[in-house]
C-alpha cells in the first residue's frame, strides 16, 4: 500500500512525511544535505510565509524556509507524523 | 541530572590519574553555523583577538588568545561549517587549517568542537570527520540552558565513550560550563578510540551514524519552544507579518538616519573644536596646518562614521540575536528575488541609504558569496547621507521653490526625491546585470534557518559593537587617513618661502585645470574639477572645497555659495553635477571597506571604475540634452 511520494509544495500545512527523494542536481543535493534536508529526514510543512513563498518546513525539528523552486523538487512519503495541533 | 551538574560536567571516556601536562599552543574552534560558536569564541578570548582574512579568500580569520592563561594559547575561530567535505570556500578553509596546510598558521594541537545540543542529531554529522582527524578534541554541547529548560536530556558519559572524546555541556550566552575548556587544556585526556565512525565522505552514512548515536545515548529532544511558535504566528502572520516588518525596518532606518546623522554632525563639530583647541599648542604655520587640517581632519573623517556604524550594528545585533533577522529575510525574500538577490540583502541595502560603510560591513549575514559581493557592489548607489550636502546646495541654487502638486510636493522636494529614485534604480539595474552575468550563482538553493527566538544579551551585543568598531578603525581607517593626508599635501604644495600657496595655485588646482578638458563636456569648469578631486575623500567635502575656492576669488568673494555657483555654472551643468554625484563612487571609506570585506583591491577598483564611468556618461548625457533643450 505504498503511496506515491508527493512534492513538499503539494502538502497541506501541518502535513508531513519522510523524504523519499530529491530531484535536484547532485550539487544542490549536497548543499541541502548539510542542513539536514536528506533522504529519510522527517519533514512537516509548518507554515506558509506571509507572501506565499518561501514556505517554512520543519526538518527533523529545525525550522527551515525553502523557496517553492526548491521545495517542489523534494518529495516525501506522506506518513504518520505528529500533526501541528498535537504539539503542546 | 540537575542543570548545574549538566552545565559543569566534563565527561571523559577514560581518565588516567597521572597525566602529563599537555603542551598546547594552538587550538581550533569549529562548529556548524548557528551553533553559538562566535559567542563562545568572544567569551573564551574576551576580545583579545585579531581579525583578518585568510589569504586569497573572503573568509574572515579570527585568531584570539585564550583568556586567563599565563602561557599564551592561540585560539583559531574557524568559519561555521556543516561538514568537512571541501565544497564551499568556508569548508576548504576549515580543512586547510585543521590539516596544517594554511599559510601562517600552525596545525592546531587540539580542537574544540561546538555543537548545538538542542539539535544534536543533525549537528553530530560534523563530529565524525572532526574526531577522525585524531587530534585531542573537546566536544562542547552548547545551549545547555535551553536544552535543560525544554526538558531535553541525554547521557553525556555515554556520548563521550561513544565518541572517544571528552564532552561538556556549556552555555556560551550564560557563560556556564565554559571552565571545562580550561580543564581540558590542562589535563591530558586519553583520546579513546571512537566506536565505529562512519565512512566520512558519505554524508548520508554520517547522518545515519549520527541518528543511531543519538538514540544510543538516550537523547531526548527538548520540547519545541511554545514561545517561538506563538511569536511566529504573529511575526509570520499574513497581514501582521509584513506590517510589523515594515515598522521594524522603518524604525531601524529612521534611527540610523534620523539619530545617526545628527550624532555624526555633533561628533564632527566636537572633533573640529578639539582640533582647534589643540592647535593653540602648536605655533601657526605649516606644521600646525599639517596636524590640524591634515592629520586631525583625516582622523575625524574616520571617527565620524562611528555613531552610524555603532547604531546600525546595535540594531542588527538585536535583530540577529533575537532571531527576528531570519524572519525579516524571509519576508523580504519575495521582493529581493526579483532583482536576483535574496532576502538577507534587504537590511544591508536599506542601511546603505544612511551610509554605505556600515551597510557593506553588514553584508556578512549573506551566506552566499556571490550574492554578498553583488550586494556590496550595488550598495553605494543608494542615496547615502553624505550626498545630501551637495544635493541641498545645488537644488537650493538652481531649482526654483514652486509647487508641483499643489502644496503637497514642491519642485525642490521633487528633485530630491528623483535623486533617491535614481540611485535606487541604478542599484537594482546593476544588481540584475551582475546577477545575470559575472556573479551568477551556481543556482544554490536559498535556504534560511529560522532559529528559536531568544532574548539578546547586552554582553553579546556589546562585544559585537566593539569588534565592528575595531575592525573599521584599524582596517578602513588607515586607508582613509592616508588619502586625507595625500589631499592635504596636494593642497599645500608647491611651497613658496615655506608658505603654502592659495588654493588656486596649489598642486590640486593644477590637477583641477588638468582635468578641465575632460569634464568640460559635462558642463563643469576647473573649480568643480577641484571639488571632484577633493571629494574623493568623502562626497560632502566638495561643499567645503567650493566654499574655499569661491571665497578666494575676488569676483565671487562677497556672494553666497549658491549665488556664486549660479554665476559659474549653467543649469544644465548643475543638473549634470547632481547626476554625477548620484552615481559616482566619491568615497574613500566605502572603497576601503569594500577592500577589507572582499579581501582584494580588485573589487573596489572595478567598482570605482564602473561607477565613475556611469556617472560620467549620465552627466554628459544630461548636460548635452539639457543644453540643447534650454540652451
Amino acid at each position: 500500500m505504498t503511496q506515491l511520494p508527493v512534492a513538499l509544495t503539494d502538502l497541506e500545512v501541518g502535513e508531513g512525511g519522510s523524504i523519499d527523494h530529491i530531484a535536484l542536481p547532485p550539487y544542490d543535493q549536497q548543499f541541502l544535505m548539510r542542513i539536514g534536508v536528506v533522504r529519510g529526514a522527517e519533514v512537516r510543512f509548518s507554515r506558509r510565509a506571509p507572501l506565499g513563498d518561501p514556505s517554512v518546513y520543519s526538518v527533523d525539528g529545525t525550522e527551515i524556509a525553502l523557496r517553492a523552486e526548491t521545495a517542489s523538487y523534494i518529495f516525501v512519503q506522506r506518513g504518520r507524523l505528529a500533526r501541528l495541533g498535537d504539539l503542546p | 541530572m540537575t542543570p548545574t551538574q549538566a552545565e559543569t560536567l566534563i565527561a571523559s571516556p577514560e581518565k588516567s590519574s597521572e597525566s602529563p601536562k599537555r603542551d598546547v599552543r594552538t587550538v581550533a574552534l569549529i562548529g556548524p553555523p548557528n551553533s553559538g560558536k562566535s559567542t563562545l569564541f568572544n567569551r573564551l578570548t574576551r576580545l583579545r583577538q585579531k581579525v583578518g582574512n585568510y589569504p586569497g579568500v573572503t573568509v574572515e580569520q579570527r585568531v584570539g588568545l585564550l583568556a586567563g592563561r599565563g602561557q599564551e594559547i592561540k585560539l583559531i575561530d574557524l568559519p561555521g561549517v556543516y561538514s568537512l567535505t571541501p565544497y564551499t570556500e568556508d569548508e576548504r578553509v576549515a580543512v586547510d587549517v585543521l590539516t596544517g596546510r594554511m599559510d601562517g598558521l600552525h596545525r592546531p594541537d587540539a580542537i574544540l568542537l561546538v555543537l548545538d545540543v538542542t539539535h544534536l542529531s543533525r549537528q553530530l554529522v560534523l563530529a565524525a570527520p572532526v574526531i577522525a582527524l585524531g587530534l585531542p578534541t573537546l566536544v562542547l554541547l552548547n545551549m545547555a540552558d535551553v536544552f535543560v529548560k525544554g526538558s531535553g536530556s541525554l547521557d553525556v558519559l555515554k556520548l563521550a565513550a561513544e565518541l572517544g572524546a571528552p564532552v561538556a555541556m556549556v552555555s556560551a550566552t550564560q557563560g556556564t560550563g565554559v571552565d571545562a575548556v580550561e580543564r581540558f587544556l590542562r589535563e591530558d585526556h586519553d583520546q579513546g578510540p571512537a566506536t565505529l565512525l562512519p565512512v566520512l565522505q558519505d554524508l548520508p552514512q554520517c547522518r545515519k551514524w549520527a541518528n543511531q548515536l543519538t538514540r544510543r545515548v538516550d537523547y531526548r529532544h527538548p520540547l519545541p519552544s511554545v514561545w517561538t511558535r506563538r511569536l511566529d504566528d504573529i511575526f509570520l502572520h499574513k497581514l501582521w507579518g509584513p506590517l510589523i516588518f515594515m515598522v521594524v525596518v522603518g524604525a531601524v532606518f529612521q534611527t540610523v538616519f534620523g539619530l545617526g546623522q545628527p550624532m555624526s554632525t555633533a561628533f564632527q563639530g566636537l572633533l573640529t573644536k578639539l582640533g582647534l583647541q589643540a592647535a593653540h599648542f602648536v605655533t601657526a604655520g605649516l606644521l600646525r596646518s599639517l596636524l590640524v587640517d591634515g592629520l586631525w581632519k583625516g582622523i575625524s573623517s574616520v571617527l565620524v562614521f562611528l555613531p552610524q556604524i555603532l547604531l546600525l550594528f546595535f540594531f542588527i545585533g538585536l535583530l540577529e540575536d533575537s532571531g527576528y533577522l531570519a524572519r525579516a529575510a524571509l519576508i523580504a525574500d519575495r521582493t529581493m528575488r526579483t532583482v536576483g538577490l535574496n532576502g538577507r540583502a534587504f537590511i544591508p541595502l536599506l542601511s546603505a541609504y544612511a551610509c554605505a560603510v556600515p551597510a557593506i560591513m553588514a553584508t556578512r549575514t549573506i551566506e552566499n558569496k556571490r550574492d554578498r559581493i553583488a550586494t556590496i557592489l550595488v550598495a553605494p548607489f543608494m542615496t547615502c547621507s553624505a550626498r545630501l550636502p551637495i544635493y541641498t546646495l545645488l537644488i537650493a541654487a538652481f531649482i526654483p521653490d514652486r509647487p508641483v502638486i499643489g502644496v503637497l510636493l514642491g519642485a525642490r522636494a521633487c528633485a530630491m526625491l528623483s535623486l533617491y529614485v535614481l540611485g535606487f534604480l541604478a542599484a537594482i539595474a546593476t544588481a540584475k546585470v551582475l546577477k545575470s552575468s559575472v556573479l551568477k550563482s551556481v543556482a544554490v538553493p536559498f535556504v534560511l534557518e529560522l532559529p528559536e527566538y531568544r532574548c539578546p544579551t547586552w554582553q553579546s551585543i556589546g562585544l559585537r559593537l566593539l569588534d565592528r568598531a575595531r575592525v573599521f578603525l584599524r582596517q578602513a581607517g588607515t586607508v582613509i587617513l592616508a588619502v586625507s593626508l595625500l589631499v592635504w599635501v596636494l593642497t599645500h604644495l608647491p611651497l613658496h618661502d615655506s608658505h603654502s600657496p592659495e588654493l588656486e595655485h596649489s598642486a590640486i588646482a593644477y590637477l583641477g585645470h588638468g582635468i578641465e578638458p575632460l569634464i568640460q563636456p559635462l558642463g563643469f569648469n576647473w573649480k568643480i574639477g577641484v571639488g571632484l578631486l577633493t571629494s574623493v575623500i568623502a562626497r560632502e567635502v566638495i561643499v567645503g572645497t567650493l566654499g574655499t575656492i569661491y571665497g578666494a576669488d575676488p569676483t565671487t568673494q562677497s556672494m553666497t555659495l549658491q549665488n556664486a555657483l549660479r554665476q559659474d555654472l549653467t543649469p544644465a551643468g548643475a543638473m549634470a553635477l547632481l547626476v554625477f554625484f548620484a552615481f559616482a563612487m566619491q568615497c574613500t571609506s566605502t572603497l576601503a571597506v569594500v577592500r577589507r570585506e572582499t579581501n582584494s583591491w580588485t573589487w573596489p577598483m572595478i567598482q570605482f571604475a564602473y561607477m565613475t564611468a556611469i556617472a560620467y556618461a549620465s552627466a554628459l548625457g544630461v548636460n548635452v540634452l539639457l543644453s540643447r533643450l534650454f540652451g
